[in-house]
């Protein structure tokens, strides 16, 4: 379980890390970490303001 | 780099740069860490912010103040416009910001003042000692250090971890966010007022604003509530609000960002560390304003520091006052906010243009946000009948 990053939209605004319920993402400089602790829950991708998150279930 | 400080202050926003600076004036030994290896950069923000509040921290200099407006109007969906200028409205706007040198001012105002900045710097975890927070760990050029302090500040602002990390869940849920998008917007003349879009025609649940830069330019953008965000997005209404009201504008950068505006959260220290700014959701949860509430806060968390040290006690019971210092000032126009705020989410369309209307043949021009609302209290008691105990 996962969410993908399309990093050729992402804005790395840092809104879905804080949002993320089990702290799963990390914005390092330009580009997202993922942990494998990722519930897939979908919130994170909600809210991208850009639209690039996608979640893999 | 030192493997100990006093304190170490992770963020080098404006909320984690008053502290440092604060610290450092008051004989602190402090270090403060940015992430980024350019500080301000890039921005997440409209950079608007209210003239008394800004001046109460740092006097206004050309170098990182892109406009100055002369008020601000508020636009209903159906275009009725209300003009807010005078001395009284200049509380909420101003000036608009050149944040990528204001925020790089900041630090190096807690540099002079003794603070050591290091960039490039990104905090991974906390050291703990006998269970209470005791330093970080960060890692610099790929390489983790281990650095002690009597006291961690997590200024991390939306993204932040460090609140986390010491137990503090400052996890943000959806309708506590608004997910932003803005551009600036060149060949236009957007005039001297700032203006802010109310109504779902705009945005759900978040509002549009046009924010004058000088030169011909402005930070036009809109926020969209989280909860209300995913089938429509942020991005795609500014595009489509730009076609509609600046077609002939160009695009010259994009900011994209979250807000917090959960209103005021019921923890921000523990045991040897205090949330300040975003990373403590202070900024205001109906304009989304946080700069000025971040240097407040940064303020009163570096002088309770200072006393922490002196009894040599950095537990809760000491900090404690900070918690209560940011609640009693910042805090309580935060709370207002939020009811003001809850409001709005419940009116219609065709309700918020009732309300403009209401004011027909009211001069608010010089009135400030609270009391323009206990005017339209008053006209509209029935659908602000929530508000009335708010503002007398
Ligand atoms: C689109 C948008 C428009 C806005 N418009 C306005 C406005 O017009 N007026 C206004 O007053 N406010 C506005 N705000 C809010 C304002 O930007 C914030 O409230 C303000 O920046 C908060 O300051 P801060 O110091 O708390 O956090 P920030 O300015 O966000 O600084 C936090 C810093 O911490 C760093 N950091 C994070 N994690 C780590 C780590 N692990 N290690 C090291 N460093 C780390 C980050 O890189 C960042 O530089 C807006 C926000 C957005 C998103
Ligand atoms: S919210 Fe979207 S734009 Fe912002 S960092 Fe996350 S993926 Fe990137
Ligand atoms: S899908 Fe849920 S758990 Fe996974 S990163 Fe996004 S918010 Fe976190």
């Amino acid at each position: 379980m996962s969410v993908n990053v399309n990093r050729y939209k992402c804005g790395y605004c840092g809104a879905c890390v804080g949002v993320c319920p089990v702290g799963a993402l990390e914005l390092v400089e330009t580009w997202l970490e993922i942990e494998n602790t990722c519930t897939s829950c979908g919130i994170c991708a909600k809210i991208c303001p850009v639209g690039a998150l996608l979640v893999v279930k | 780099m030192k493997s100990r400080y006093d304190v170490v202050v992770v963020g080098a926003g404006p909320a984690g740069s008053i502290t440092a600076q604060t610290c450092a004036e008051g004989g602190m030994d402090v270090l403060l860490i940015e992430k980024r290896q350019e500080i301000g950069d890039p921005v997440r923000c409209a950079e608007g912010v209210g003239k008394d509040a800004l001046i109460k921290h740092i006097q206004p200099d050309t170098r990182w103040i892109a406009a100055e407006v002369k008020g601000s109007r508020i636009i209903a969906p159906d275009g009725t416009r209300i003009l807010m200028s005078g001395d009284a409205a200049m509380k909420d706007v101003g000036y608009t910001l050149e944040r990528k040198v204001f925020d790089r001012v900041l630090a190096q105002r807690a540099a002079m003042a003794g603070a050591e900045v290091m960039v490039k710097t990104r905090a991974t975890g906390l050291l703990r000692n006998n269970g209470r927070v005791a330093g970080i760990k960060a890692m610099y050029m790929g390489d983790v250090h281990e650095i002690k302090a009597d006291i961690v500040i997590g200024a991390d602002g939306v993204e932040s971890k460090i609140g986390r990390w010491g137990g503090i869940d400052t996890t943000l849920k959806p309708h506590e966010i608004e997910a932003c998008v803005q551009f600036l917007i060149s060949n236009f003349d957007p005039g001297e007022y700032s203006e802010f879009y109310l109504g779902e025609k705009y945005s759900p649940g978040g509002y549009a604003w046009i924010f004058p830069k000088g030169g011909r330019s402005a930070n036009v953008g809109i926020g969209v509530l989280g909860s209300k965000s995913g089938n429509i997005r942020a991005i795609s209404l500014l595009s489509k609000f730009i076609e509609t009201y600046i077609p002939q504008g160009r695009i010259v950068e994009i900011v994209v960002g979250g807000v917090p505006v959960t209103g005021p959260i019921k923890q921000t220290v523990t045991d040897g560390l205090m949330l300040v700014g975003d990373a403590a959701r202070q900024s205001d949860p109906l304009t989304g304003g946080g700069i000025t509430n971040a240097m407040d806060a940064g303020k009163m968390a570096g002088e309770v520091c200072i006393k922490a040290r002196e009894k040599g006690d950095f537990s809760v019971r000491s900090l404690k006052e900070y918690e209560d210092k940011w609640r009693s000032t910042i805090g309580k126009e935060m709370s207002k906010s939020l009811q003001v705020k809850n409001l709005l989410l419940k009116l219609t369309d065709e309700q918020l243009n009732q309300l403009a209307h209401s004011l027909d043949g009211v001069d608010v021009s010089k009135m400030e946000l609270g009391k323009l609302l206990t005017v339209l209290i008053k006209k509209n008691p029935r659908l602000l009948w929530g508000l009335r105990t708010l503002f007398k």
